[in-house]
Parts: structure tokens; C-alpha cells; sequence
């Protein structure tokens, strides 16, 4: 029933990869102004450290809101892609929002997890994903089809430039090392929010 | 006042058409006995985008990112699931200013048959409160459309969030067996 695409690997294949190598490569495929949601601790770090961009919203607490976040904005403007970029502990702590975003099903939203296996700004404690969940599995399990784990880097940016060409929101989950985030977000949510917001051009006259 | 506000005659209609009037498209809600005929209604409408949230703090997420996004978002919760966002609140919607519209059909109180609900409805108003989040008890149809009209307004105008908790003086809330 829910038989995996041909060429489809699983979590146990997948290469460890590091998170601010691969938000580096991610960001270096937003061409368009995408709006980039970056989830609570070292994913929106690493974000940060990526360079700040105005469409950059870095998420200081609310953990496990950043898909639902990101689903708000893709909602609010259906022609500007989407990325949400979310932890495996965030997310497992707000697992329904799969669900949601598959139901809504909106063709601007890319999720990126990155799993490694611990609440790793805690105190690097395991998570379920560690040894039983498959984040991949519990995606395509809530309705969101197109969700893969990335084999290499190679495949990482395969994916989210298919991702950011789709018609369906989709999923990519890499496994990523232990390794710390580069740098450390300013602390000013007012600021984050209102560049945010002119970046998207809600706010101002930056962007149209 | 428009006049679809004037012509309402019941609770649901005057949130309907105030909503409406100040152009909040976006309605996320996690199911309510109570706000049934309003979610209903809304669902009718195509004006609306009206959808159900696995959770109530997912729902805060939602709206928090339509607003930066530039669409007017509400969130419809019952009481017992407001004990769900005091975190999404502190820690997103407060810090980040966020007008967001908090719709609270309020239960625990006026012949509620349900202790979880009685426990959680004691512990809102002090935690709006301690957040500074504006927060308004409605118990009359005729100061519903004018109380909720003014403030979306000021939530707007002051980048605040704000709470109406519909009281069952006002909707006849929900009784043992029904």
C-alpha cells in the first residue's frame, strides 16, 4: 500500500551529512525570494549563520512550530515557495502538523528535517527517531507523499530543487551529525518579525 | 457597522459578518460543541479559508504565519484547549507581536458537567493576564459586534493579540446529554 518509490532509500542508508553544509547548499538554491522558516535551536542557527536573508524567520521559542509557521506564510502568499526547517525532536513534539499540511496540501511548502538522533541543545538525549521512528515513514503515513530521506549530498540538492518545483508539499529528511550549529541568532523577535515581514513585502516598500 | 453586521440576529452571525468586516479570511479552529453553527457557517462561506488544526497551539503557529505573510488570521479553540498555547503565546505570539484572534467558547463555568473543563477554565484569564494579552469576556448580543469590531481594530493597530471568550450567557454554551 504504501510501497516506497523506486530508488527510495531508508534512514539506515542514508549518509551523515552536516546541517550547516547542507542549509549553505539549500539557501544557495533560493533564486526567488522563498521564505525560509528556520525551527527552534541549531535548525534556525545554522540558518542564521547561512547569511540573513530578509525572508529568513528564525523561530526562538514555540518549538515545534516552524512547519506550522511555514504552512501560515504559504497560505497567506500561494506564489512564493515556502521551506520550513525543523528538527526530528520539534518535530516529533508536533507530529499532527504532517497532517494538516498534507490535508491543506499546498503547493509551495517544502519541509526539511534534520534528524540526528537527539535533543541536541539539551543535553544531546535521545529522541524516538534515534533507534524506532522513521520521520519519513510517519510523513508519507500522515498523507504527505512526496517525502524522502537524502542518500548524499548530491541527492539533498536533487530533492529540494525538485521540491521547489512541485505541485505538493513535500518532505526531506536528512540525517545530520552531532556537530553544533556555526553560529547564534540574535535574540530580538520584534526585529526578526518586522524584517521578516518587509522581506515579504507585507511591511514597507523593500520588496514588491 | 456594515450592513451585513446590522442584519445578524444571532451570536454566530455578528462573529460571521465582524470577521468579515475587518477582512480576517483565515479561520483555524480545533472542534467546539458550542461554535459548531459558527464553524459551519464559516465553511459555507467562500470568503473564508477555514480549516481544522490536530492542536490548538499548531492553530497559534498557523495564524502567527499568515500574519507575517500579510492574511488576516482567528483561532476558534473551547476552554480546555486553551491549556495547550500558554507556550505559543509567551514564546511566539507575545514576543513577535502578533495581532492574532483568540475565539474561546467558554466552558467550566454556568452548569459545566466536565471537571477538565472547570480546572482549565480557573487558570485563563489569570494566564491572559500575567501575558498582558488583552482579553474580553462577552456575555451580550448587543455588545458583541461592537466589542469584537473594535477590537480586531485595536489588535491590529497595537500588533497585540487578543482573546473574546464567549461566555454561555451568550451562546447558551453546552449542557449534560447534548
Amino acid at each position: 500500500m504504501t510501497a516506497k518509490p523506486a530508488g527510495a532509500i531508508g534512514a539506515h542508508n542514508a549518509k551523515v551529512m552536516n546541517r550547516f553544509e547542507l542549509t549553505k547548499r539549500l539557501v544557495a538554491q533560493l533564486k526567488r525570494d522563498e521564505a525560509v522558516i528556520g525551527g527552534i535551536g541549531n535548525a534556525n542557527f545554522d540558518l542564521w549563520a547561512s547569511g540573513q536573508r530578509p525572508q529568513n524567520f528564525y523561530m526562538l521559542g514555540s518549538m515545534g512550530l516552524a512547519i506550522p509557521i511555514a504552512l501560515g506564510v504559504a497560505l497567506a502568499q500561494p506564489r512564493r515557495h515556502v521551506l520550513a526547517l525543523e528538527g526530528d525532536g520539534s518535530l516529533l513534539m508536533q507530529l499532527g502538523c504532517l497532517a494538516t499540511v498534507a490535508e491543506r496540501a499546498p503547493k509551495n511548502l517544502t519541509i526539511v528535517v534534520w534528524d540526528n538522533g537527539i535533543y541536541q541543545i539539551t543535553g544531546s538525549q535521545p529522541t524516538a527517531s534515534a533507534s524506532a521512528a522513521d520521520l519519513v515513514a510517519i510523513a508519507r503515513g500522515a498523507g504527505i507523499a512526496s517525502s524522502a530521506w537524502a542518500a548524499d549530498e548530491a541527492d539533498f540538492d536533487r530533492l529540494a530543487a525538485s521540491a521547489l518545483k512541485a505541485q505538493a508539499p513535500s518532505l526531506i529528511a536528512v540525517r545530520i551529525d552531532d556537530k553544533p550549529a556555526v553560529a547564534t541568532t540574535d535574540r530580538d523577535p520584534v526585529q526578526i518579525r518586522e524584517r521578516f515581514m518587509r522581506g515579504l513585502g507585507v511591511k514597507g516598500d523593500v520588496v514588491s | 457597522m456594515t450592513d451585513s453586521q446590522t442584519r445578524a440576529t444571532t451570536w454566530h452571525e455578528i462573529v460571521l459578518a465582524t470577521l468579515k468586516a475587518n477582512d480576517v479570511k483565515l479561520v483555524v479552529y480545533v472542534p467546539d460543541r458550542v461554535f459548531t453553527p459558527l464553524i459551519k457557517a464559516i465553511h459555507a462561506d467562500q470568503f473564508f479559508t477555514a480549516f481544522a488544526a490536530t492542536r490548538e497551539e499548531e492553530a497559534l503557529g498557523i495564524v502567527t504565519g499568515a500574519w507575517m505573510g500579510g492574511l488576516r488570521g482567528a483561532v476558534l479553540m473551547q476552554t480546555s484547549g486553551f491549556a495547550t498555547i500558554p507556550n505559543a503565546l509567551a514564546s511566539l505570539v507575545v514576543p513577535c507581536q502578533i495581532p492574532a484572534l483568540i475565539f474561546v467558547s467558554e466552558r467550566g463555568t454556568l452548569g459545566e458537567f466536565n471537571l477538565g473543563q472547570a480546572l482549565v477554565c480557573k487558570t485563563m484569564r489569570p494566564v491572559l493576564n500575567s501575558l498582558a494579552v488583552e482579553n474580553i469576556t462577552i456575555t451580550r448580543q448587543d455588545e458583541l459586534a461592537f466589542t469584537i469590531d473594535r477590537s480586531i481594530k485595536q489588535a491590529v493597530a497595537t500588533q497585540a493579540p487578543v482573546a473574546f471568550i464567549l461566555s454561555p450567557l451568550l451562546t447558551g454554551g453546552k449542557v449534560f446529554g447534548a
